[in-house]
């Protein structure tokens, strides 16, 4: 299965990655190698196997509603690149 | 050209549980900054997702409360997106398998009913909150962000509605008959202001039975600015279409301040949130025993009140509607048709009265100074006539200013109305020689005469005679 250019510029954009145009079609080359292989693996008969979103065979792991201490906000903020007070500064989003 | 509106609606509430939906934080509102923090909702490498059974617990009976059928086997999803109000740079969400689905609720209009349909209602996490700081003060324009996780992995019930509502009044009607039954269910807090409960709406306008194009409007914070919000996007699209212009499909803000909805800047790119299946989070498979033993946790529900007070009380539907909009109400109603007073009279009092005084205190009906007994006193004085419906409107007020029960007031204030027939007479007497053309008006048959003389005995009363004794005495002894 082919990738296009314009599927590798679409997946950058929203894992916020600049790529030169040589590197666009190296990563065009691999993920189209990549989808072939998924392809193969697609050729396997799985009608009557039920999809495998966990590999483990567990369901129903729930914690009970109670509440436990936090951490310090001092603590929380300590590795913050930016900080003000206790909130986390981030550059303006728009 | 025929139009017609057609509204869909998605609506998140959080869910009023101790800790949050996959770590021990605690869910309350304010504190400061990033104090309900920890290393599972700040995103920290390595940290462990564990789901909290009582929000499990708590979306399924939403579910079952609308009708929606139980999914087996339902997975957790990873929605991906860059914002800075979820430090993982994703939301724990559920995509194609939510916990119920396919349900209804019924609404009652005036004199119609409309089944909503009910896509889905699933689990996922709340965001963190974003104050943005900047000259402008909005997002746009602003220089800065300051994030607040304190909001971030509340659980949160999202429930999506099929666009089955034509009008924005029945928007409003389904968005209050859902606050109203996550309060009965006791799940959710249900604050619109303080954005516990949250709305978002999708319309359309068809023209001659031609599907028109979807806008989703966002940022509409109370059921006023709901209709509001509504009502100017169906004029607004109808003016477009009548103009025959085409409506964008587009995404359109409410300013509430201004009235008026207007586009977000569109992305250039089309949201591609790529979910997949949570990994650190096992599948939900309900066993049916859980099931059913949610069902039998099911309260009797809003709609079901309205029409139970209707059928055994005989209220009025808009009474009835009011008091079973809010279960505190509804209780209070309960409690005080428990004096044996009659339940219509009750209604009313609490309806009209009562919750004018409460909105003007700005006080909620569980710290009513009233008590729903007093309400009982108070009804039994206007039917035993100790009191006329006038004075008992003042001895609320004062009931409701001080805490006092109304019959302690009545006998305080010696307010009890002159029953005695000898003692009124003996002021009708005074009143009439007092008042002599007045009285030869009324023996002339000048009904406003009436007025004027009944005026002059509540006077020398103060207020304290019984207005249809009084009015008889007038009449039999100034008889043309
Ligand atoms: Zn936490």
């Amino acid at each position: 299965m082919a990738v296009s250019i314009e599927d590798v510029e679409h997946v950058a954009k929203l894992a916020r990655l600049h790529l030169t145009g040589e590197e666009k079609e190296t990563i065009r080359r691999q993920l189209s190698d990549v989808l072939e292989h998924a392809r193969v693996i697609s050729e396997v008969d799985t009608s009557g196997v039920p999809p495998t979103s966990h590999a483990l065979p567990l369901v129903n792991v729930y914690r009970e509603d109670e509440a436990r201490p936090s951490l310090d906000p001092d603590e929380v903020v300590s590795n913050a690149a930016w900080a003000v007070e206790h909130s986390f500064k981030v550059p303006r989003i728009l | 050209m025929g139009f017609e509106t057609v509204i869909g609606l998605e609506i998140h509430a959080e869910l009023a549980t101790e800790s949050k939906m996959f770590c021990g934080c605690s869910t309350d509102f304010g504190g400061e900054p990033n104090s309900r923090t920890c290393p599972v909702c700040l995103g920290h490498p390595g940290v462990l997702p564990v789901a909290n059974r009582e929000a499990v617990a708590s979306t399924i009976l939403l579910g079952l409360a609308l009708r929606c059928a139980v999914t087996p086997r339902s997975v957790f999803h990873r929605k991906n997106y860059f914002y800075p109000d979820m430090p993982k740079n994703f939301q724990i969400s559920q995509y194609d398998v939510p916990l119920t689905s396919g349900g209804t609720l019924s609404m009652d209009m005036e004199g119609y009913t409309r089944e909503v349909g009910i896509t889905r209602v699933h689990l996922e996490e709340d965001t963190g909150k974003s104050i943005h700081i900047g000259e402008s003060g909005r997002i746009h324009g602003a220089d800065f962000s300051l994030e607040d996780f304190n909001r971030a992995g509340i659980p949160l019930a999202e429930i999506v509605t099929e666009p089955d509502m034509r009008s924005p009044e029945e928007a409003r009607v389904f968005m209050q008959l859902l606050r109203a039954t996550l309060e009965y269910l006791g799940i959710s807090d249900c604050k619109m202001e303080e954005g516990s409960l949250r709305c978002d709406a999708n319309i359309s306008v068809s023209v001659d039975g031609r599907p028109g194009t979807k806008v989703e409007i966002k940022n509409m914070n109370s059921f006023r600015s709901l209709f509001r919000a509504l009502s100017f996007e169906e004029e607004r699209q109808r003016t477009e279409l009548g103009l025959g212009h085409e409506v964008v499909q587009e995404t359109r803000h409410w300013d509430d301040a201004a009235g008026v909805t207007h586009p977000l800047r569109s992305k250039e790119e089309a949201f591609d949130y790529r979910y997949f299946p949570e990994p650190d989070l096992v599948p939900i498979e309900p066993d049916l025993e859980w099931v059913e033993e949610l069902r039998g946790r099911l309260p009797e529900l809003p709609r079901a009140r309205r029409n139970r007070f209707e059928a055994e009380y005989g209220l009025p539907g808009e009474i009835s509607a009011m008091l079973t909009g809010e279960k505190a109400l509804a209780d209070y109603f309960e409690e005080a048709v428990a004096s044996g007073q009659d339940p219509v009279a009750l209604a009313k009092w609490i309806a009209g009265d009562l919750v004018a005084l409460l909105n003007e205190a700005v006080v909620p009906i569980q710290a009513c100074p009233v008590h729903p007994r007093g309400l009982g006193e108070l009804v039994a004085l206007v039917a035993q006539r100790i009191i006329s419906g006038k004075m008992a409107k003042d001895v609320l007020r004062e009931a409701f200013e001080t805490g006092k029960g109304p019959e302690r007031i009545v006998r305080e204030k010696g307010l009890a109305q002159i029953e005695d027939e000898g003692e009124l007479e003996a002021v009708v007497d005074r009143v009439i020689e007092e008042n002599p053309d007045a009285a030869s008006d009324m023996r002339e048959g000048k009904e406003q005469a009436l007025k004027f003389l009944m005026g002059r005995v509540m006077k020398a009363t103060r207020g304290k005679a019984n207005p249809e004794l009084a009015t008889s005495l007038i009449r039999k002894k100034l008889s043309p």
